[in-house]
C-alpha cells in the first residue's frame, strides 16, 4: 500500500501512509485508538474508499469495491468485534458467504462436511449446530478466522483477536497463527498487547495520528522505543504551556474515592482529588483508563468501595447525582456518548446546565445565548454562530463543544476522558492550556489520556493504570515521561 | 434441547392447552372437523403470515399484506368477469404480487427508507389501487370455484382437509424449504440478525431484502388467490387489518420482531392459536369479537415479555 | 426553519390551488346560523382530529419511538364516554375521566418503552391489536345495545361554534398553544430531541431519557384522547371497531411531511400541523373533484413516496447523475 490517504468530514484519518506486507510474515500494526489502524485495514480489505494512493496485490493494483471482492482475491479480514450472527449455528455462520450461486439450494450435509474441514484446520472441535453465540469468544473468534480462510486466502488480517481473549486461549491462537504462517500466508496482526507483539510478529508498524511512525523489524526495537513511538509526541506549544507544577497535595480534597471497582471492568482502586489540582490517569489503550473516569462520574456502577464527593457519601451514583453533586464529564467518545449531532452548539452546551435546572425552569434564550456565546470565546470554538447544528463542526470544535457543556454547568470536579483524541496540533495546546487555567481556578481536574507528553504537561499528579488495576502514583517533579514508561513497562522490562 | 427453540415450543404448547380447553368445554370440539375446519378457514391468514415471517426475520415489517389480499381478490373477480380462467388470474396476480414486493425491497434499500413507512404507502397505494379496479363485491362464477370448494382429502375422524388448507400446507412446506434449505433463506437469517456483520461476511444485502420483499409479496399475492377462491368474490375492502392478523400470527409463532430468530414452521401454530381463539369464542355464543381482540393482545403481550427475557438471559444478540 | 418549511407549504398551497381551479366556488367562506361554513373552514374543521394525533406522535417520534395505538386509544375514549354517560355523571366529570382514559392507555405504552425496553413498534402494537376489543368490552358494561348519546356539552366542544369560529379549531389552537409552551418554553423540548437523537450522551449529560419517554407517550395518549371526544361527540356514537381507523398511518404521514424524520431528534409542532392539513387538503380537492373518495389513498401514496423518494441521499445523487449526463 502506498500513499493512502483518507480524511473524513472534520479529521484526517490518514495521511500518506505507506505499508508493505510480505508473504510468510506476521506483520504487527501499532497505534493508539483513533491512530488509523482500523481505516488502513478497511481500506485494505475494501470496506471503505480511499481518497488517494494504491494497493498493489502481488504487483498487480487492485481496487476493491466490497469486502467480498477483497475475499475472492484473498484478502481475508476477522473483525474487532466478532463478525459473526450469534443467533445462527456454526454450521450457518461459516455457510455465509459471497462466494456461490444464488438463491442456491444448500445441502447441509456438505455444508456441515466443510465447516468440519475448516475447523479442523483450526484444531477446534465443537458442536457445529449450536448457535454461534453460545460458545465463549474465544471459541467465537477461532470462528471467525475459519470464516475468513479458505484455499485461496493469503492475506488474513486480524484485528484485536486477543483483546478478551485469556493467557491459554491467546496461546492457542499464537500457534495457529504460526502455522499459518508457515504455509506462507501473510498475517497482519493489530494488537495493543506489547508482549504479544514480541512473541508473534516478525515486523512491527506504528500509526499515530494518521501518519506512519515507523517500521521495523520486531528484533530491531526495544519495548520502550516501541512504547514512545506510540504515546510520545514532540509539541513546542504544550512544553510552553506547561508553568511548573502547582504545590501538590495541598488543596482541600474534592473527592475521595476509596475500594471503588467493579468485576471484570476495573479492580478497586484508591484516589483523592484536590481542588486546584490536576491528576492525569496514563496507560496504555484497555488499562482501564475509561473505566476509571466512568466509574467516578457514576455512568459505569461500581459494585465494591465508596466515594465522597466534597466530604459527603454520595450513595448510588448516576450521571445526574454525579452533575447535581458538582461533578461534570467529558467522555471519550464524542459521536457516541458527547453530542447529539442533530442539536445545534447553543442546545449542545445548554444540555447539562438545564438538567441540573429541572425541565420546568428553561434557561430564558437570551441567558442561553449569553452562555454560549461566553463559551464559544472562552475556548476559542470556530463557528459563525451558536445555532449551527454540532455535526458540522470540526472534531477539535466538538470537543470544545462537550468541555463547554461540561464548564457551563460549574462543577467543582471535572473529569477528562481523552480531551485532545483527534484534535490538531493547535487545538491541542489550547485545551492544555484551558486545563491549566481552570485548574488554578480551584477546579479538581482529572485527565485521562493517551498521549503521554499531554499528561506529563497538565498534570500535578499522575496515576499510572495497566491490565485494569492501578498500579502506582507519580508526584511532582518525578514526572517526566521515562518515568511513566518504566511503570507501564513495569516488572517486564526487567526480564527484557 | 437447542435455546431456539424454546419460543417454538413455547407457541405448540399454547397451542395443545388452547385445543384441549376447547374440548374439556364443549363435546365434539376435540375432533379433527373443527382441525380440519380452523385449517381452512385461517388457510389465507397463515399463507399471508408466513410471507410476514421472512420479512420480520429480515428485520423489517410489511404493512401492505391486507391491502395486497384485497388487490388481488378484485382482480381475479374482474379477469373473471373477463372470462380469464382463475388459474391464470391467480398466476398473473402471484407474478404481480413478486414484482410488487421486489420493488418495495428496492426502494428500502435503494432510499434507505424505513420498511414500516414504504409498505405503509403501499396499503394505501394498492387499497385505494382496488377502488379504481371496482367499487362493488364482484362474483368468481367460474366452474373452478365449484370444483376448488368440492375437493377434499378426508382425515381421519370426521373431518376433512379443504382445498385451503392444503394449498396452505404446500406453501409452508415451500417456506420451510426456502428458509432453512437455500442460501437465500441463510442470508434472510444473517441481515435479520446483523446486518452489519453479514454485510462483512459478504452477504449482499441488497439482493437479500429484495428477494425478502419478494418473497413476502408472493406468498401475500398467494394468500389473496385463496382468500378470493375461497369466499368465491372479490370485494375491495377485503383483508382490511389483516396485516396486523398476520404479524400478531409470527410473533406469536416465536419470530422475534426484531429480526433473526424464529422458524416459519412457528408462524402456522401462531395462526392456528389466533384461528382457535376466534373458534372458541364462537362455541361459546355468549362472548364476541372483543375477546378475540384482547385474548390477542394479551397473548402478544406474553409472548413479546417471554422473548425479551429469553433474549436477555440467553444473550443471543450481541457477545459483548 | 426557512427551507425545510418551503416543501410543504407548497404542496399545500399547490393543492389547494388545483383545488380552486376544479371548483371555483371553492375559496368562498359563508356565514350560515351564526357560523362560518366553506371549504376552506371545512378543511380546517376536518383537519383537527388527525392534527391533535400527529402532534402527539410528533412527540413521540422526536423520542425515536412511534405510537400505533392512537387509534385504539380513541376507541377506548369513545366507549369510555358512553359508558359514563349512560351511567349519568355529569358530563364536565366526563370529559376529564375521557382524558384520564387516555393517559392510562399512554402510561400502560410509556411503561413497556421505557420500563420494560421493549421496541416502540411493538409495544404500542399490544394496545393496537387489543384496545378495540377493550372498547367493545366497555360498550357491554351498559349492555351495548345502543351505544348513542346526546350531550349539549360535549357536542358543543366538538361541533359548536364561538363567535362564528367552530369551537374544535378555537379549541385546536388554543391545545397547540399549550403544547407549544411546554415543549419550547420549558426545557422539556431541549431534553426530548436531546433523547431521540442521542440517548446516551443525553443520560450522561444529567438527562433522565426513560422519563422523558414516558411522558412523550403519556403526552401523545392525552392528545389522541382529545381527538376521541371531539370524533366521538361528532359522531354522537361509540364504535369501537372503525372509529379512527388508519388515523395512526395518517399522524404518522403528516409528521413525515412535516419534516420529522422517523430517526428522532426533532419535533416541528407547526409542520406537522400543515402535515395535517395537507393530508385533509388532498382528501377533500380529491372529493370535490368528483373522483371516488377512495382514489384519495393512492394520491397521498404517491404524494409520500415522492417526499420521501426526494429526501433520500442515494436517490438524490442518481437523479443528478441522470440530469448531468443529459445535459452533457
Amino acid at each position: 500500500m502506498r500513499g493512502i490517504t483518507k480524511a473524513f468530514p472534520g479529521v484526517r484519518a490518514l495521511d500518506d501512509v505507506d505499508f508493505t506486507l510480505h508473504a510468510g510474515e506476521v506483520h504487527a500494526l501499532l497505534g493508539e485508538n483513533g491512530a488509523g489502524k482500523s481505516t488502513l485495514i478497511k481500506i485494505l480489505t475494501g470496506a471503505l474508499e480511499r481518497d488517494s494512493g494504491e494497493i498493489r496485490l502481488d504487483g498487480t493494483s487492485v481496487d476493491f469495491q466490497s469486502t467480498g471482492e477483497a475475499q475472492s482475491h484473498g484478502v481475508s479480514t476477522v473483525y474487532q468485534e466478532v463478525n459473526l450472527i450469534p443467533a445462527m449455528s456454526v454450521t450457518k455462520n461459516l455457510a455465509l458467504g459471497p462466494s456461490e450461486g444464488w438463491p442456491g439450494v444448500i445441502s447441509w450435509r456438505k455444508a456441515r462436511a466443510r465447516a468440519r474441514a475448516k475447523l479442523a484446520r483450526l484444531n477446534l472441535d465443537i458442536d457445529i449446530e449450536q448457535p454461534v453465540g453460545s460458545y465463549s469468544v474465544a471459541v467465537q473468534q477461532l470462528v471467525a478466522i475459519a470464516h475468513a480462510l479458505d484455499n485461496e486466502t493469503s492475506v488474513l488480517v486480524l484485528d484485536e483477536p486477543t483483546a478478551s481473549l485469556d493467557a491459554q486461549e491467546t496461546a492457542t491462537l499464537f500457534d495457529i497463527v504460526r502455522d499459518l504462517k508457515q504455509r506462507g500466508m501473510a498475517v497482519v496482526f493489530i494488537t495493543h498487547f506489547l508482549d504479544q507483539v514480541y512473541e508473534i510478529s516478525d515486523r512491527i508498524s506504528v500509526l499515530r495520528n494518521g501518519g506512519l511512525v515507523g517500521s521495523a523489524m520486531a528484533s530491531d526495537v526495544s519495548r520502550k522505543d516501541l512504547i514512545s513511538m506510540m504515546i510520545g509526541r514532540e509539541l513546542g506549544e504544550v512544553e510552553a504551556a506547561y508553568s511548573g507544577k502547582a504545590s501538590p497535595q495541598t488543596g482541600k480534597e474534592k473527592l475521595v474515592a476509596k475500594g471503588v471497582g467493579r468485576r471484570r471492568t476495573l479492580k478497586p482502586f484508591d484516589l483523592t482529588l484536590r481542588a486546584g489540582e490536576v491528576v492525569g490517569l496514563a496507560g496504555l489503550l484497555g488499562s482501564g483508563r475509561t473505566e476509571l473516569t466512568k466509574l467516578v462520574f457514576g455512568a459505569i456502577r461500581a459494585d465494591s468501595g465508596s466515594l465522597k464527593v466534597n466530604g459527603k457519601e454520595a450513595g448510588s451514583h448516576s450521571p445526574r447525582r454525579s452533575l447535581a453533586a458538582g461533578i461534570a464529564f467529558c467522555p471519550e467518545d464524542r459521536k457516541a456518548e458527547g453530542l447529539v449531532g442533530e442539536l445545534s452548539i447553543r442546545e449542545n452546551i445548554m444540555l447539562s446546565i438545564q438538567s441540573k435546572q429541572g425541565w420546568l425552569r428553561r434557561l430564558p434564550r437570551g441567558q442561553q445565548e449569553q452562555i454560549a456565546a461566553e463559551m464559544i470565546k472562552a475556548l476559542a470554538i470556530a463557528t459563525p454562530d451558536a445555532e449551527k447544528p454540532v455535526r458540522q463542526l470540526s472534531g477539535g470544535n466538538q470537543q470544545k463543544v462537550v468541555l463547554a457543556r461540561a464548564l457551563a454547568s460549574r462543577p467543582d470536579i471535572l473529569l477528562l476522558d481523552e480531551p485532545t483524541r483527534g484534535i490538531d496540533v493547535g487545538a491541542h495546546a489550547e485545551i492544555i492550556t484551558l486545563i491549566r487555567k481552570l485548574c488554578s481556578e480551584g477546579l479538581a481536574l482529572l485527565v485521562a489520556s493517551s498521549e503521554l507528553d499531554e499528561v506529563v504537561a497538565a498534570s500535578d499528579r499522575v496515576a499510572v493504570l495497566r491490565d485494569r488495576e492501578k498500579i502506582g502514583e507519580i508526584v511532582g517533579g518525578e514526572i517526566r515521561r521515562d518515568n511513566i514508561i518504566r511503570v507501564i513497562a513495569g516488572d517486564d522490562d526487567r526480564q527484557h | 434441547m437447542n435455546r431456539k427453540y424454546l419460543p417454538l415450543a413455547a407457541t405448540i404448547v399454547v397451542f395443545i392447552a388452547l385445543f384441549l380447553v376447547g374440548g374439556a368445554m364443549y363435546k365434539n370440539f376435540l375432533s379433527t372437523l373443527v382441525l380440519g375446519n380452523i385449517l381452512a378457514d385461517n388457510a389465507f391468514i397463515i399463507i399471508a403470515a408466513i410471507g410476514a415471517t421472512f420479512v420480520i426475520l429480515s428485520g423489517g415489517i410489511d404493512l401492505s399484506i391486507g391491502s395486497m389480499i384485497g388487490f388481488v381478490g378484485v382482480c381475479m373477480a374482474v379477469l373473471d368477469r373477463m372470462g380469464w380462467h382463475p388459474l391464470a388470474a391467480a398466476a398473473l396476480m402471484i407474478c404481480f404480487g413478486i414484482a410488487y414486493g421486489a420493488m418495495q425491497g428496492f426502494v428500502i434499500d435503494f432510499c434507505d427508507i424505513q420498511p414500516f413507512i414504504v409498505t405503509l404507502a403501499g396499503l394505501f397505494l394498492l387499497r385505494g389501487a382496488c377502488f379504481m379496479v371496482t367499487l362493488d363485491s364482484v362474483p368468481i362464477r367460474h366452474d373452478f370455484v365449484d370444483l376448488y370448494a368440492s375437493a377434499r382429502i378426508p382425515l381421519p375422524g370426521r373431518g376433512v382437509l379443504r382445498s385451503s388448507a392444503i394449498v396452505m400446507l404446500a406453501s409452508l412446506a415451500l417456506a420451510i424449504f426456502i428458509a432453512h434449505f437455500t442460501r437465500f433463506g441463510t442470508n434472510v437469517y444473517a441481515i435479520g440478525g446483523d446486518k452489519e456483520s453479514a454485510r462483512l461476511m459478504g452477504v449482499n444485502i441488497r439482493r437479500t431484502t429484495v428477494g425478502v420483499y419478494a418473497t413476502g409479496g408472493f406468498f401475500s399475492a398467494l394468500a389473496g388467490v385463496v382468500y378470493a377462491l375461497y369466499t368465491s368474490s372479490g370485494y375491495p375492502l377485503a383483508g382490511s387489518t389483516l396485516e396486523l392478523s398476520a404479524i400478531a400470527a409470527v410473533v406469536l409463532g416465536g419470530t422475534l420482531l426484531t429480526g433473526g430468530v424464529g422458524m416459519v414452521a412457528g408462524t402456522l401454530f401462531g395462526g392456528m392459536i389466533l384461528g382457535l381463539i376466534s373458534t372458541l369464542i364462537i362455541f361459546h355464543g355468549s362472548l364476541n369479537s372483543a375477546w378475540i381482540m384482547i385474548s390477542s393482545g394479551v397473548l402478544l403481550f406474553a409472548f413479546i415479555v417471554l422473548h425479551r427475557f429469553l433474549v436477555s438471559s440467553f444473550n443471543l444478540r450481541g457477545t459483548s | 426553519m426557512q427551507s425545510r418549511a418551503i416543501w410543504p407549504l407548497l404542496a399545500l398551497v399547490l393543492i389547494l390551488i388545483v383545488a380552486g381551479l376544479i371548483s371555483p366556488g371553492f375559496y368562498e367562506i359563508r356565514i350560515v346560523e351564526g357560523r362560518l361554513f366553506g371549504n376552506l373552514i371545512d378543511i380546517l374543521y376536518r383537519a383537527v382530529p388527525t392534527a391533535l394525533v400527529a402532534l402527539g406522535m410528533a412527540v413521540v417520534i422526536g423520542t425515536k419511538g412511534i405510537d400505533l395505538s392512537v387509534g385504539s386509544i380513541i376507541a377506548i375514549v369513545g366507549a369510555v364516554i358512553v359508558w359514563r354517560i349512560k351511567m349519568g355523571d355529569p358530563h364536565v366529570a366526563i370529559l376529564f375521566i375521557a382524558l384520564g382514559a387516555g393517559i392510562l392507555c399512554g402510561m400502560w405504552n410509556g411503561f413497556l418503552v421505557a420500563a420494560l425496553g421493549i421496541q416502540p413498534i411493538i409495544a404500542t402494537l399490544i394496545l393496537m391489536v387489543s384496545g378495540r376489543g377493550v372498547g367493545l368490552l366497555i360498550n357491554q358494561l351498559y349492555g351495548g345495545t345502543d351505544p348513542s348519546f346526546e350531550s349539549a356539552f360535549l357536542q358543543g366542544l366538538s361541533t359548536g361554534s364561538i363567535w362564528y369560529i367552530p369551537t374544535r379549531l378555537v379549541l385546536a389552537a388554543g391545545i397547540f398553544a399549550a403544547l407549544w409552551l411546554l415543549i419550547r418554553r420549558t426545557a422539556l423540548g431541549l431534553f426530548i430531541e436531546a433523547v431521540g437523537g442521542n440517548a446516551a450522551a443525553s443520560n450522561l449529560a444529567g438527562v433522565n431519557a426513560r422519563l422523558i419517554v414516558f411522558f412523550a407517550y403519556v403526552l401523545c395518549g392525552l392528545l389522541a384522547a382529545w381527538a376521541g371526544i371531539i370524533m366521538t361527540a361528532d359522531t354522537h356514537t361509540s364504535d369501537p371497531v372503525s372509529v379512527g381507523l388508519y388515523i395512526e398511518l395518517d399522524a404518522i404521514l403528516a409528521v413525515v411531511i412535516g419534516g420529522g424524520s422517523l430517526a428522532g431528534g426533532r419535533i416541528y409542532l407547526g409542520m406537522t400541523v400543515i402535515g395535517a392539513l395537507v393530508i385533509q387538503s388532498l382528501t377533500t380537492a380529491t372529493l370535490i373533484s368528483g373522483l371516488p373518495p377512495e382514489y384519495n389513498l393512492i394520491i397521498k401514496a404517491l404524494v409520500v413516496l415522492t417526499v420521501l423518494f426526494l429526501q433520500s441521499a442515494n436517490a438524490r445523487r442518481a437523479i443528478h447523475r441522470l440530469v448531468y449526463r443529459r445535459a452533457s
